[in-house]
């Protein structure tokens, strides 16, 4: 699409107010090794009724910069220079007392994690009947009223009911939209949002965006929106800042930034994301090398000049780089000396999705999953006697073959955690069978498997901080694997440590390192290497990217892609990232409340016919891509509780397509297509196969 | 709630009857005989025998425990071999004094220490925090009988303003205020720091939290930040530990009342096991044991008060 068409969406700038103004802001934080410029110089402009988004890895400053909005950085942070203009008036020379009259009156904020950013031991409804005491200085009376208007607002079933409990005693996507009424309480003129939806589920996280969009057409309230996840950017906002190492280096109107962006490290962000219409036969996934500088030492010139592959020699390191205009509009700015001369950043494109295939389809399964379940009781009272089953995985049967990866997908709670502890034998399967390379292990706890069974099921987890030892070399967390899974002396042992950190592409110097001398995503690489320690026919690998910044987590998925071809191991995926899912798959599971819904390979998973709930998440989740187009269901309600677990499809209760009372009392039955594509639903696969794409 | 309380008492009771037979067993196999503890070295071995018969003591110890738990659970505690005299008439005397001193303490250290505490932990390393933080390491770091002599020395030798014994008895002048005054002190100068400190660190902690950091950003002041978020959450931690001062304060006064000549529950349990008098010691072991239990039970009940998950989980 051309920039031209770009700037016919945006209003022209000189009608518009300007609600917020940084101006040559300069943020430090002063900790015992000295002053740490965090955010050395930023400048931006917020105008009325706009919504501008703050995106970057963590570490880049962009919440230093929210919280500095609102004048709140702690003992340790300062402001040390420049001015914060909220509407005209200088923020940096306000008194508290002024300061006081403009937090959550005229300016307020929404958090990351919900659930802390509320008082515990406070009814939600008296935190939000604050608000308009201390601002708008009414009665008990009338602030219950406007408080109880407001959680109707924000869609909040039963709010009176909701205005009695506490934060703890709501899902964690109403907790957010308490946080969210709470803003808005007082009709700021600003609102910041600091990663509001990070953490919640992605169907949670949908409707909580689409919320806060349609809050933003009634209330016009300015919003600086933080995030990690460019999706969410897109959906939300107008115009967007990329953040890097402090510095805003990309900034613009949403189209023009993401059709056309110029600043390199906004286009290696673009390129290391997965997105829902691509996989790994069709695109590659491209890491940004290297890493975020450390604050105290930053290099002269640009700061992304190290990582970055456009950089032109003493150009671009010489001296400090100034922030261009770029484009018609005038709105499009970018820090990189470069701006102009740069080709015009393409894509990777999705081409035709090809179809699964490899040499080992005939092939017996390694890992065959038969019926298999798992139940906690769970007690009440005394002794126990009474008390209700918790189905964590409900019948489930699967079947992952050699060199393939097998994805397991789903919200939180489904069962897809549980399902990794049956297998590694943290816990027993309560019923079915499973066989790993023909063997039955799923009566076997850990403990009791012999060490070619160890050996042959590897784990890699989602936090590598608290996988290795601190204590530890990581030579010696290899080499002890190594010795404990081949059952060989340490000598050779030894050397086998070296193959394997070539393996996973680190130095051979980190032998002799220590887990806190390494980055994240050296440290996943680590853990990844230790897994691979006995050559396993199964890797298990829980979330191993979803504590990790995006740039990292296009290496470390690339690095699976690559030890899974040379290796020809099977990897078990569990990811409730459907993008991830997307891209790394052969098959998918897609699990709710125990049971999976769908079944099939990934091209069969991610077109029609899709399973409701399927249908539901891939519509859900946010693309960092504004020319995708994607249809829009939204869930209502939260998944169930384990005790009250519906009676026929686990789906019912907040399925958009429900056909009747069948769905409630009776079980669904699995279709199976031909190719293998299993789907658990009511409703005929034919007329499933007749819903559009939900994402074109 | 209901089920939670009975299922508290009912464990309170068990504990008791565990207690009371190990108190019992200890005095049954310590070496010695009870009657030969009674009458002293220089009794005949007839007359042991005699006072052996009189009391039972030549019983098996099943039975004995028995008559002794039911004369127990009926009130009567037995004969004081000391104080010649039922432990009836002596044991409440004393625990009155004792609760007259230990709950003036208690009224002054409770509201004292969280007062201090919050003042301390509201502003982690301010000028206040520090000194009050220096200043409770310093008081409790003295031992009672030091303070006490300490004090004594100044306000009874030097200036003469307070009695240097507690008797309680009024005659020599001294009104029963001011013969409270010193023990009381020297019980709140040990104790306070110990509390304080708890409610600092407490208090540290929850202005740490995220919602603080959304109550100061609704516009709230310091003062309402504090009172109407930081209080309650930070006094979830310590409240278990203020209860259990109520135990220190009962049974740990030995020192204190020692040192005044109090007329006090910790005084009469020295003395009663120093002269090896079973009835009493068996029976204010049994009431510090319920008052221990007792404040736990309490301990936890006001933690559910405080504590909204706790009570609606």
């Amino acid at each position: 699409m051309s920039s031209n068409a770009a700037a016919t969406l945006e209003p022209s700038v000189e009608t518009r107010k300007a609600i917020l103004e940084l101006r040559n802001v300069s943020i430090s934080y002063f900790v015992r090794a000295g002053e740490l410029k965090v955010v050395p110089n930023i400048s931006l402009t917020l105008y009325e009724g706009e919504a501008l988004g703050l995106v970057g890895e963590s570490g880049c400053g962009k919440s230093t910069v929210a919280f500095a909005i609102m004048k709140y950085l702690g003992g340790a942070g300062r402001i040390t220079g420049g001015q914060i203009l909220f509407e005209g008036r200088d923020m940096t020379k306000m008194s508290d007392e002024e300061l006081r009259k403009l937090r959550g009156g005229r300016m307020a904020m929404v958090y990351q994690d919900p659930m802390s950013s509320l008082n515990p031991v406070i009814p939600v409804g008296k935190q939000l009947m604050e608000v308009p005491l201390i601002h708008s200085n009414v009665s008990e009376d009338e602030a219950y009223k406007r408080a109880l208007q407001m959680l109707q607002e924000v869609n909040l079933p039963d709010p009176a009911r909701i205005m009695t409990r506490y934060p703890h005693q709501l899902s964690g996507g109403q907790q957010q939209r308490v946080v969210i009424a709470m803003a808005l309480m007082s009709e700021p003129s600003l609102l910041v949002m600091d990663e509001p939806t990070t953490g919640l589920d992605v169907t949670v996280e949908a409707a909580v965006l689409d919320l806060v969009a349609q809050l933003r057409q009634k209330h016009h309230s300015s919003i600086v929106f933080i995030s990690h996840n460019l999706g969410t950017v897109v959906r939300i906002c107008d115009r967007i800042g990329v953040m890097y190492a402090g510095e805003l280096v990309e900034e613009g109107p949403i189209g023009e930034v993401f059709r056309d962006p110029r600043h390199p490290y906004t286009r290696g962000l673009l390129n290391c994301i997965p997105t829902l219409n691509a996989d790994k036969r069709s695109r590659p996934l491209s890491a940004i090398p290297g890493q975020v500088p450390p604050i105290l030492n930053r290099p002269p010139g640009c700061i992304f000049a190290p990582r970055c592959s456009d950089a032109d020699g003493p150009r671009c390191t010489a001296a400090a780089i100034p922030t261009a205009t770029y484009g018609g509009t005038g709105q499009h700015r970018v820090k990189c000396v470069r701006v102009a001369e740069l080709p015009k950043h393409v894509r990777p494109t999705s081409t035709a999705v090809d179809t699964v295939a490899n040499e080992f389809t005939t092939q017996p399964p390694i890992l065959d999953l038969d019926h298999v379940k798992k139940t906690y009781h769970q007690a009440i009272g005394m002794f126990g006697g009474s008390g209700y089953d918790v189905h964590a995985v409900d019948d489930i049967t699967l079947a992952a073959r050699k060199s393939e990866t097998l994805a397991i997908v789903g919200e939180s709670g489904c069962g897809k955690s549980t399902l990794a502890k049956v297998l590694t034998g943290i816990e027993l399967a309560s019923g079915g069978k499973v066989t790993l390379a023909g063997k039955d292990i799923g009566n076997t706890a850990v403990e009791k498997r012999d060490s070619d069974t160890k050996r042959s099921i590897q784990m890699v987890f989602q936090n590598p901080e608290s996988t290795l030892n601190p204590s530890h070399t990581i030579g010696y967390v290899m080499e002890r694997a190594i010795k404990k899974l081949k059952q060989i002396s340490g000598k050779e042992a030894r050397v086998q440590v070296n193959d394997l950190l070539k393996t996973v592409n680190l130095p051979l110097e980190f032998a002799a390192r220590k887990s806190r001398q390494l980055s994240g995503g050296q440290k996943q690489r680590v853990a990844i290497a230790r897994a691979l320690a006995g050559e396993p026919e199964m890797i298990l690998a829980d979330e191993p990217v979803s504590a990790l910044d995006v740039s990292v987590q296009a290496a470390i998925i690339n690095l699976l892609v690559e030890i899974q071809r040379k290796r020809g191991s099977t990897l078990l995926f569990i990811s409730h990232d459907l993008s991830v899912v997307r891209y790394l798959a052969d098959h998918v599971a897609v699990m709710y409340l125990g049971k999976v819904m769908e079944f099939g390979s990934v091209t069969d998973v991610f077109a029609p016919p899709y399973h409701p709930y399927t249908e539901a998440l891939m519509s859900a989740v946010p693309i960092a891509d504004p020319d995708v187009k994607q249809r829009r269901i939204i869930l209502e309600g939260n998944i169930p509780s384990p005790q009250n677990r519906p009676k026929g499809c686990p789906f019912a209760t907040r399925c958009p397509r429900k056909i009747g009372a069948i769905c409630d009392d009776t079980p669904p039955p699995e279709q199976v297509s031909p190719a293998g594509h299993r789907i658990a639903c009511h409703i005929p696969m034919a007329e499933l196969a007749t819903a559009t794409q939900v994402v074109f | 709630m209901l089920a939670f309380l009975s299922k508290r008492i009912a464990l309170l009771a068990f504990t008791m009857l565990v207690v009371s037979a190990l108190v019992f067993a200890a005095f049954e196999f310590t070496p010695g005989q009870v009657a030969r503890k009674v009458l002293g070295p220089f009794a005949t071995q007839n007359q042991v025998d005699i006072l052996n018969e009189k009391m039972g003591l030549n019983r098996p110890v099943i039975v004995r425990y028995s008559e002794w738990l039911g004369n127990t659970l009926t009130g009567d505690l037995g004969f004081s071999t000391l104080y010649k005299t039922e432990v009836n008439s002596i044991i409440w005397d004393r625990l009155g004094n004792t609760l007259l001193l230990a709950g003036t303490a208690f009224a002054v250290i409770v509201p004292l220490s969280i007062i201090l505490g919050i003042a301390a932990g509201m502003r982690e390393g301010s000028i206040l925090d520090r000194s009050i933080s220096v200043g409770s390491i310093v008081t409790t770091s003295v031992p009672e009988f030091a303070s006490g002599v300490f004090l004594a020395s100044i306000f009874v030798i030097w200036l003469g303003w307070l009695p240097g014994t507690s008797s309680l008895d009024t005659g020599a002048g001294w009104s029963l205020w001011q013969q409270l005054i010193l023990p009381v002190t020297v019980m709140v100068l040990y104790d306070l720091g110990y509390v304080v400190r708890m409610v600092r660190a407490s208090m540290v902690e929850v202005m740490t939290r995220p919602y603080i950091r959304t109550a100061v950003l609704k516009g709230l002041s310091f003062r309402a930040v504090i009172m109407k978020h930081a209080l309650r959450n930070a006094m979830i931690a310590p409240f278990t530990v203020i209860l259990l001062q109520i135990n220190y304060l009962i049974t740990g006064v030995v020192v204190v009342e020692a040192v005044f000549a109090y007329p006090g529950f910790g005084r009469m349990l020295l003395e009663a096991a120093l002269s090896q008098d079973v009835a009493v010691v068996e029976a204010a072991a049994l009431f510090a044991v319920l008052v221990s239990v007792s404040t736990q039970i309490a301990g936890d009940l006001g933690y559910m008060m405080l504590n909204p998950r706790i009570r609606f989980s």
